[in-house]
């Protein structure tokens, strides 16, 4: 006779000491391991509500501005200073991680339209409504020395906006005119026309970096080549086009805030239609930024929320909004791609995390692993109802709620109104018509 | 060098790889979605043989094929049927992760460090013919300890379950001897008499609780005897069974009951009549948490808390079922019956018998271990067998006989042992084989400690499975659920397109002078109006209301919500 029989020394199960952790052996055999997919389902449903409970997005705000905030510029090498412009014509200049205003001034007589940096961060330039282009130096004057700008030049026309290159010591500006600058200079080296309208926003291209895109008050949006004499196109919108945003990733892809609510995603290369059209605000679109790895971008609305989209979806993913915080004004996206600086109109710049869930701070392994495990979970069950109405449960304003209400009662009458026209017609008289295709009014060349 | 003979050294060092070239087309042609799938289908694959630039590394050891299937969960989705090209990708990359964690837990079953017991008889011998003596002898001392008997002679006849670690023992005489103790270190927890007959027993989540059934009702003790509850709910109950993943304790009883209690916040899931008499066999199906009835009509019947009716039914005998006991797979179902008859059923087909064996006496008892050995209690006799469910075994792997008649037998998890409560006795029988070797520290410890088994309770608590998914299936969770959403589209477009009826009204004639024609135009247009109106206020109410108050259920965790919230929720 041969037997064997289990028989388990304890010494290999427990831990010697105990200081030592305990002793886990596994085994992956399924037989062992019951009703896989519905333990898998909670651990999603838990993760989900997890997320919820964790976010807590508002990190905290800069006060000290006595009028609105117009604009606000990030520096370009360093992640803790924040310079905003305000309605007064103040600048401050912002540490960030301490929250303190390390520099104040009065740049302007009137609005601060627009600030940049320079790309090596020693100068920036801002010009305001006294139809001044003002270069300050980054380094604070010493104690008892007045502000002075290094370099003041009058411009002809009035100013609305500006944005530097990314590398060359070249800047553009718009207003009736878009004008490209050199800093040395104190004439504009070139200027554009189209027309008589105003422009109201002017964006470098950060990869392409002599196309430029700008949006008028025409409801245009028009493309620019600094190598050339004339712009190069323009697409005419049916509503006006208030801020553009090049994708920092992709040469070809940029996105501009609607006054319809809605912001439109285009290529450069087509611009009969856009790539995507972004919804969910119910307030004219003040601004936009994209985030550094161009997978994202923010937009703050007249409806006086902040909204993160992805590029590739029509529909936000966060929504964010203060009882205080009114109608926005500026936002920027940080370039460590955690954080979203928000100005509004209430005199405030706020801190917001970019991941509303996201922990600050290092993450243990253990830590690591399992939240990347509940973010996996929370991708695969994201579909199921209860997973899917968790996570995209945003408690909003009344307002907001209120509005959207109203605006999908509007959407859905026009559509039953189309649909009841198509019925009572010869068919294809109504043709069917792409969301994509009804915004656009032309393209001109 | 040279020294060792390793695992490709078998093979001729010329051995090659495999090259995967692609037959790439080099005109460049529309890249559409359409074009692009066209000449997927022209690039042909041609391998062509390289040879290995290091012939003395192999790659990797291979895995053996039954180990992969083991650990496979399936055949995976094939991308065939996928629409666009991208979500083809999507769902490729999506399979190839699934199929390297089966080959990385195949890989990790090398790393198992315990090997199953066994038990061989040389030529000419049976291993029916070794008696517990002769096993206990020739084992080692401590697997020796493992062979026991208590001689109980006073409260019997008893019941006994083992904890799901397989540490704890818990035995219940029915003159209401409750005793719980570590029967590997043989240290008693608590022993008491309860002053009332005993039906059942059955631990719960962890060793510190378990709960009677007593003559009239549910006592839930812990294991210092200390009684915490009286459910008296759960009334006159006959047997029990503790679902670990759902936290519920079910229980069937004298008049026809089933019940579902969730321990882990104290309410009942679900109580109803089953109208099918009186219940005395109960089964749950691990696999899936449906419990098994048996009947005396020769039925199973199988049951979820969500539905009144049973999910299945199952004629299997045509005598009265005295035993049934579903495999902690879910893959078997053993009935027996008083015509002496036992068999095997397939629970996840539904279908069989897979094996029918006729018996010498009627078996009264049913269990099966991790390895699928399959225990018979037949009067004072306990046999057990092995491999009897795909194949028909002969004759029985071991055989036992009592001084009196069996009254319940348990497999020991994680053990070679197999516990029997008889009339006067509780014994510890050890069959070599019977237990899964390798436990999963993570799922059941053996060896756990205070402070580990704190911290599962709380891990275990929050994945805690609701009812709701109990089915016959318990994968369905992660399948689509198409009609579903088909019906709720569909619902919405039609909503968007319903007319008013057209109506006919004509008023009726009016005496002289009272009527007038701008008088019965007025009429007119005030009843459709009113029909219009009447019409839009229900299609308003003819519009599914997903997620609304209206359809909102009444949850288990609603007793929490403040006073106010309450009638809210309830309503």
């Amino acid at each position: 006779m041969k037997v064997k029989v289990i028989s388990r020394n304890p010494d290999d199960y427990l831990r010697e000491t105990k200081h030592d952790i305990h002793k886990v052996p596994r085994n992956y055999d399924p037989a062992l391991h019951p009703f896989e997919a519905a333990r898998e389902y909670t651990r999603a449903v838990n993760a989900v509500k997890l997320e919820k409970v964790f976010a807590k997005p508002f990190v905290g705000n800069l006060d000290g501005h006595r009028d609105g905030v117009s604009c606000i510029s990030k520096h370009p090498n360093r992640l803790s200073i924040l310079i905003s412009g305000a309605y007064d014509g103040e600048i401050r200049v912002w540490d960030l991680p301490q929250k303190l205003c390390i520099r104040e001034f009065v740049a302007h007589a009137g609005v601060v339209r627009g600030i940049a940096y320079n790309p090596s961060g020693e100068h920036f330039i801002t010009l305001g409504d006294d139809k001044t282009i003002k270069t300050w130096k980054s380094k604070a004057p010493d104690v008892g020395e007045d502000e002075e700008p290094v370099n003041t030049v009058l411009s002809k026309t009035v100013l609305t906006g500006i944005t530097h290159h990314i590398s060359d010591p070249v800047f553009a500006t718009c207003g009736e005119i878009c004008q490209i600058w050199e800093e040395t200079r104190n004439e504009p080296v070139k200027t554009f026309e189209w027309g008589i309208d105003s422009l109201h926003d002017i964006a470098f291209n950060p990869i392409e970096t002599n196309i430029l895109a700008s949006c008028a008050s025409d409801r245009s949006i028009i493309l620019y080549d600094t190598r050339d004499s004339a712009p190069l196109r323009k697409v005419v919108m049916k509503l006006r086009t208030n801020k553009i945003s090049w994708n920092p990733m992709e040469a070809f892809i940029f996105t501009g805030a609607n006054e319809d609510y809605n912001l439109y995603t285009f290529d450069t290369r087509n611009l009969k239609q856009p790539v995507n059209i972004h919804m969910d605000h119910v307030g004219a679109v003040t601004s936009i930024d994209y985030a550094p790895t161009g997978r994202e971008f923010v937009s703050g609305s007249y409806d006086k929320t902040v909204r993160i989209f992805e590029t590739s979806k029509g529909h936000s993913r966060e929504i964010y909004h203060t009882k205080r915080m009114q109608r926005l004004t500026c936002v920027q996206w940080t370039l460590d791609n955690k954080y979203i600086l928000s100005g509004s109109d209430e005199m405030n710049i706020r801190i917001w995390k970019a991941r509303a869930s996201e922990k600050l701070g290092p993450l243990k392994p253990r830590e690591r692993a399992a939240l990347n495990y509940s973010e996996a979970l929370k991708e695969k069950y994201a579909t199921h109802p209860k997973v899917r109405r968790i996570a995209r449960h945003r408690h909003v304003p009344k307002h907001i709620y209120n509005a959207q209400n109203e605006l999908r009662t509007i959407k859905e009458k026009g559509k039953r109104k189309e649909a009841n026209r198509r019925a009572h017609s010869k068919p294809g008289e109504v043709p069917y018509e792409p969301e994509r295709k009804k915004h656009v009014l032309k393209e001109d060349k | 060098m040279g020294k060792f003979k390793r695992y490709y050294d078998k093979a001729g060092d010329e051995s090659t790889k495999e090259a995967v070239v692609y037959n790439v087309d080099p005109k460049p042609g529309p890249w559409g979605r359409r074009q692009a799938d066209k000449r997927i289908k022209k690039n042909k694959k041609i391998v062509v043989k390289i040879p290995n630039p290091d012939p003395k590394f192999k790659g990797k050891v291979p895995i053996p094929k039954k180990l992969l299937r083991k650990h496979s969960r399936g055949k995976g989705i094939s991308p065939k049927g996928v629409r666009t090209n991208t979500h083809q990708k999507r769902l490729e990359k999506k399979e190839k992760v699934i199929h390297f964690a089966t080959k990385q837990a195949a890989r990790a079953e090398v790393l198992l460090t315990e090997d199953a017991g066994f038990l061989e008889a040389d030529a000419g011998e049976t291993t029916t013919q070794f008696t517990q003596k002769q096993i206990a002898e020739s084992v080692d001392i401590t697997a020796a300890t493992k062979s026991f008997e208590l001689k109980l002679a006073d409260f019997g006849p008893y019941r006994m379950k083992y904890t799901r670690n397989g540490r704890h023992l818990l035995i219940g005489g029915k003159k209401g001897h409750v005793a719980a103790f570590d029967w590997v270190t043989k240290k008693l927890h608590c022993e008491m008499n309860v002053m009332e007959s005993v039906h059942d027993i059955s631990w719960l989540h962890i060793e510190t609780m378990f709960a009677v059934a007593q003559k009239e009702w549910v006592y839930i003790y812990d294991n210092q005897g200390i009684e915490l509850h009286c459910v008296k709910r759960l009334n006159r109950v006959t047997r029990m069974e503790f679902l670990p993943y759902h936290f519920l304790l079910a229980s069937c009883s004298d008049s026809g009951y089933l019940s579902w209690l969730d321990i882990s916040i104290g309410q009942l899931v679900s109580q109803f009549n089953t109208n099918l008499g009186r219940l005395t066999m109960l089964s749950q199906n691990p696999w899936n948490a449906v419990l098994c009835v048996g009947h005396a009509k020769g039925v199973v019947s199988m049951w979820s808390p969500n539905s009144k009716t049973p999910l299945a039914k199952m004629l299997c005998h045509k005598a009265p079922l005295t035993a049934l006991h579903v495999d902690p797979k879910g893959q078997f179902l053993a009935t027996a019956a008083s015509n002496r008859e036992l068999k095997i059923w397939d629970v996840r087909k539904l279908s069989g018998p897979l094996q029918e064996y006729k018996l010498i006496t009627a078996a009264n008892n049913l269990n099966f271990s991790q390895k699928n050995m399959l225990a018979l209690g037949m009067g004072n006799v306990v046999e057990v067998y092995r491999d009897c469910c795909m194949k028909p075994a002969k004759r029985p792997y071991l055989r036992h006989r009592f001084v009196t008649s069996v009254g319940n037998l348990n497999f020991c998890p994680y053990e070679d042992v197999l516990g029997v409560a008889t009339a006067t006795s509780v014994a510890s029988l050890i069959v070599p084989g019977a237990g899964e070797a390798n436990f999963d520290a993570l799922e059941a410890n053996p060896f756990q400690s205070k402070s580990q088994r704190r911290e599962a309770e709380v891990k275990s608590l929050l994945e805690k499975i609701q009812p709701e998914l109990i089915t016959l299936d318990p994968t369905s969770i992660v399948e689509v659920d198409l009609p579903t959403l088909k019906d709720k589209v569909e619902a919405k477009q039609k909503l968007l397109h319903v007319k008013p009826p057209r109506i006919n009204f004509t008023p009726r004639n009016k005496a002289k002078g009272k009527g007038g024609s701008v008088k019965v135009a007025k009429t007119k247009k005030i009843v459709k109006e009113q029909a219009k109106k009447e019409f839009i206020k229900n299609t308003k109410d003819l519009a599914p209301k997903f997620g609304s108050k209206a359809e909102k259920e009444q949850g288990v965790l609603d007793r929490f919500l403040p006073k106010k919230k309450q009638i809210i929720a309830n309503k």
